[in-house]
């Protein structure tokens, strides 16, 4: 008996992948609406993982010609106990669970199809459509790709780029501009000739006529075909694939007004941001500055998860960003993107102060400035202020408002919606 | 065996106890007359199985969502626990590709090998079905020229447009098969041949279908013969030849699909007979292993164990109840006639004359090679097997208040149960009976399909809405479908541009 036994475990274990792909596709808005719908009952912490998906049965169903109930139909079951022939059994109503399975032979399950989708498609469908807003590519620092791209055509190259229609085209058109005048000539002289040797003229000049062609012809011949500077390649350049520096501030008031619900819910701004920027930039550097009366710089892992309690002076926070920006990110070099994430309860006297801030120090720095409240009450001091820059500065300032869990993603999605210009 | 010593040991696998095995059993098979096809056996990871259970054990297939919806349930099914993997998978090709998972340990592996490569290889040898109407050698080759195909069609045609006619095929697959007539096996040749009926084909259309300005009608009308003249079963046949508006690229998908259909066709006619024989080989290629002494207890035990989960067959009224398990209801069969043939009872001598008390190989060899599920329970379905897997018939009439049990496992119930089993295994009642009644040639080249009911039994409406549908996709003119019920309509369905509506017509009076 012949045998083989292969080993294909080395070999690619994603055959499905494709046709994964084409199941995502084919059900992108069922599944995005999931996403959201899964963003937003999420804790906290878990944002960056896959999760399971639900959608309909029903529209993932591929239909075939089957037979309904009802008719005349017989069933042969096992496991008899009880039954002698004759017995008459109940119907039973609905497809309850082991109530004998007769009327459906549909072999209907659930109601919903779930699967599991990975982190990064999840995260995929999450961002979908967002992009961060004016990203001006104002210093191509830290340049580390290049693509080549075609980039018309040069006089010089090697000979493996040598175009040959540019080359001939242009070789063509030198032997025309070239032999222009020539031509003319040869024209004219022959036009004299013919009409000298119709009316039997002058031998002399006839001769004359002749021996001057012969000589034109020949110059024109010596138009050289194809000439050194005709020759054309493809020009190729190197395109440096801009690696976008970016950066952005994240402040968060954490003063004694911000309950742990409000914190949350701005947490979970924050950390869709910070997720986003991860998604979508390779390097975004993020600055982290909370506030209550004073500011103060921390890494991510304080800004989230510890206490403070205290006033709530906003523009500390403010100045505190202009420092860092000042410090270590010169705006020309890059682009500056913030999140402000409040209640709303500021400092009377300070509201003024924080807004004369943003509009004369920071919003001519920063490409884009989002401000969050969270808040169910009414307007806020900070959020009246606030209103004043929406008018001036439309392209760069935004604010929304968010009262629950379930506004978070929206207005996130609002935020940063790719916006068609 | 001269030598006592175990061929194997231990319960990690390696290649070399693979192969050790494979040569045991092999020689064990050998002895019992399994005559196969060389045997390639592919060691995969878990990953790679749920690949393969995706497309349906096909080693290369076309892409398609569904596959991927496979795929996606497979493994969160896979993942939660809800189901274990499939051991093995076996493809009815030339050599039989059989995976194995790295998972399994050795004594796995050995039931494996003894299920798919001598069970399931044999059985795509040996059965009459197989042998005319699949072509083992040319499978794998079909399949690497459909999913080129189809991806060039994607790239030509578009991927929506590609995925949307698939669609509408896969709705139609189960009517894409021809049930009686032998078709011609794939090769080269033949190829050739199809591209000349093709275009043969196309002039005929001409002349058939487009050509349906009458010249003069009222004589026409008496005239025109029905179209076609006959019913025809193979829906997807009818339209890859006959649909009006398809392009040449369509026309072969439709193929594609068809072809695909009927070489799985004899697979779903003998999923008793199929997995009753590998289970009854496995087990007995096995024990005789174990019998000889080539393998130990711990081995043997877990065998055991893992067959006993095979045959399991939870009853009507548990919650596990999914119907009756094919391996069980087989391999019941297949050993219940071994022990006929061995030590036949009165009972036997009288129900089955033919082969009680005969030698039983050549009886169960003879039971796989000339049957089918339908006509294998009608024929081997003893008593015995009727008692110990408890079966009863119940009859579910709509016209009946209550539902009544017609026989259970009892003298007078033997054979009604045999009967009533065999039909739930007739593939051609289990599926609802279409055809293609008629083609309006002459007005507004609609198709009229005609559904036959048995026994009164409806046709599930919204499915049935949607086929039709898919159908008009491919069609592109009005569909009709009738529901018969002894000659009378019960009920209509019309597609008409896209736009399905029930016709809830009464019989026409």
């Amino acid at each position: 008996m012949a045998f083989l036994i292969i080993d294909r475990r080395p070999q690619g274990r994603n055959k499905s992948a494709v046709n994964r792909q084409r199941f995502l596709r084919r059900y992108r808005k069922h599944i995005k609406e999931a996403v959201a719908d899964a963003v937003n009952k999420r804790s906290i912490t878990d944002t960056d993982r896959g999760d399971e998906i639900s959608i309909p049965k029903k529209d993932v169903s591929e239909p075939i010609f089957r037979h309904g109930s009802g008719g005349r139909q017989h069933r042969v079951l096992p496991g008899n106990k009880e039954f002698i022939t004759g017995d008459k059994i109940k119907r039973p109503t609905g497809g309850g669970a082991g109530g004998g399975g007769e009327a459906s032979n549909t072999g209907e399950g659930m109601d919903e199809f779930v699967f599991e989708l990975s982190r990064q498609e999840f995260l995929d469908f999450m961002f979908e459509d967002l992009e961060l807003p004016n990203l001006v590519k104002k210093q191509l620092k830290e340049t580390d790709t290049f693509k080549y791209i075609k980039g018309g055509y040069s006089n010089e190259g090697i000979p493996a780029r040598l175009n040959i229609v540019q080359s001939i085209r242009s070789a063509k058109a030198r032997r025309i501009a070239l032999g222009g005048a020539i031509r003319r000539q040869i024209k004219r002289l022959k036009e004299e000739l013919a009409a000298l040797e119709e009316s039997d003229g002058d031998e002399e000049r006839i001769s004359e006529i002749k021996a001057e062609l012969n000589r034109l012809e020949r110059r024109l011949n010596h138009v050289p075909f194809l000439d050194d500077f005709d020759l054309k390649y493809n020009n190729i350049i190197r395109q440096p694939q801009p690696t976008s520096n970016a950066v952005m501030f994240c402040l968060m008031d954490v003063s004694g007004s911000m309950t742990q619900d409000i914190k949350d819910l701005a947490k979970r701004f924050f950390i869709l941001l910070h997720l986003f920027l991860k998604q979508t930039y390779k390097k975004t550097d993020v600055v982290f500055i909370r506030h209550h009366t004073v500011a103060s710089e921390v890494d991510e892992e304080e800004f989230f998860y510890s206490r403070e309690t205290g006033g709530t002076v906003v523009s500390s926070a403010l100045e505190m960003m202009l420092k860092v920006i000042r410090d270590r990110y010169p705006s020309a070099d890059w682009n500056i993107y913030a999140a402000q994430a409040s209640d709303g309860e500021n400092w009377q006297d300070d509201s003024p102060i924080a807004r004369d801030l943003l509009m004369k120090g920071i919003l001519p720095l920063v490409q884009f400035y989002a401000y969050v409240e969270i808040t169910k009450s009414d307007d806020q001091a900070l959020w009246k202020a606030y209103e004043e820059l929406l008018e001036k500065h439309a392209d760069s300032f935004a604010m929304k408002k968010v009262a629950e869990a379930a506004d978070i993603f929206p207005v996130f999605h609002e935020l940063f919606e790719k916006k068609s210009e | 065996m001269s030598e006592r010593t175990l061929v194997v040991e231990g319960s990690e696998w390696t290649f070399d106890n693979l192969e050790n095995l494979d040569f045991e059993i092999g020689r064990i098979a050998e002895g019992y007359r399994l005559n196969t096809y060389p045997n390639q056996i592919e060691i995969i990871s878990a990953e790679q199985m749920m690949d393969a259970y995706s497309s349906t054990g096909m080693p290369l297939g076309y892409h398609h969502w569904s596959l991927g919806k496979q795929f996606l349930s497979t493994a969160q099914k896979y993942k939660r626990g809800h189901m274990g993997l499939a051991y093995e998978l076996v493809i009815n090709s030339n050599p039989c590709i059989s995976y194995l998972m790295e998972e399994n340990t050795l004594a796995l592996q050995a039931l494996v090998i003894a299920h798919a490569c001598f069970g399931h290889n044999s059985f795509f040898k040996g059965n009459y079905l197989f042998k005319t109407w699949t072509d083992a050698s040319a499978i794998v080759n079909y399949l690497m020229f459909a999913k080129g195909y189809v991806a060039e069609c994607e790239e030509r045609h578009g991927l929506e447009a590609t995925e949307a006619l698939l669609d509408s095929c896969h709705a139609l697959m189960n009517y894409g098969v021809d049930r009686f007539r032998r078709p011609k096996p794939i090769s080269a040749d033949q190829e050739q041949q199809r591209q000349i009926e093709r275009e043969e084909y196309q002039q005929q259309q001409v002349n058939d279908l487009w050509r349906t300005v009458p010249q003069k009608e009222e004589a026409a009308d008496a005239e025109w013969p029905r179209f076609p003249e006959e019913p025809q079963e193979n829906l997807l046949y009818f339209v890859e030849k006959n649909a009006p508006l398809l392009e040449p690229w369509e026309r072969e998908i439709v193929r594609i699909v068809r072809k695909i259909a009927q070489y799985f066709y004899p697979q779903r006619q003998t999923k008793v007979m199929n997995e009753g024989w590998a289970t009854f080989w496995h087990y007995t290629l096995l024990n005789t292993l174990y019998d000889e002494g080539l393998v130990d207890d711990g081995f043997m035990l877990e065998i055991l164990q893992s067959h006993t989960n095979v045959i399991f067959q939870p009853e009507y009224d548990t919650p596990y109840y999914s119907g009756i398990n094919p391996y069980t209801l087989g391999y019941e069969i297949f050993t219940d006639i071994r022990r006929i043939c061995e030590a036949p009872t009165d009972e036997d001598k009288r129900f089955f004359p033919g082969f009680a008390g005969k030698d039983w190989l050549e009886t169960v060899h003879h039971a796989m090679e000339n049957f089918k599920d339908e006509s294998f329970i009608l024929q081997f379905l003893s008593p015995a097997v009727i008692r110990n897997m408890k079966l009863f018939n119940i009859l579910d009439d709509d016209k009946n208040k209550e539902i009544e049990v017609t026989a259970i496992h009892d003298d007078q119930g033997y054979l009604q149960i045999r009967e009533e089993l065999s039909e739930q295994y007739n593939l051609s009642k289990q599926e609802p009976n279409i055809q293609v009644f008629e083609v309006d040639l002459r007005g507004n080249r609609s198709l009229t399909l005609q559904h036959i009911q048995h026994n009164r039994i409806p046709l599930d409406k919204e499915d049935a809405t949607e086929v039709l549908k898919h159908l008009h996709h491919l069609w592109r003119f009005d569909v009709m479908l009738d529901s018969i019920q002894e000659d009378k309509v019960t009920n209509s369905y019309v597609c008409d541009d896209a736009s399905v509506r029930e016709a809830d017509g009464e019989a026409t009076d």
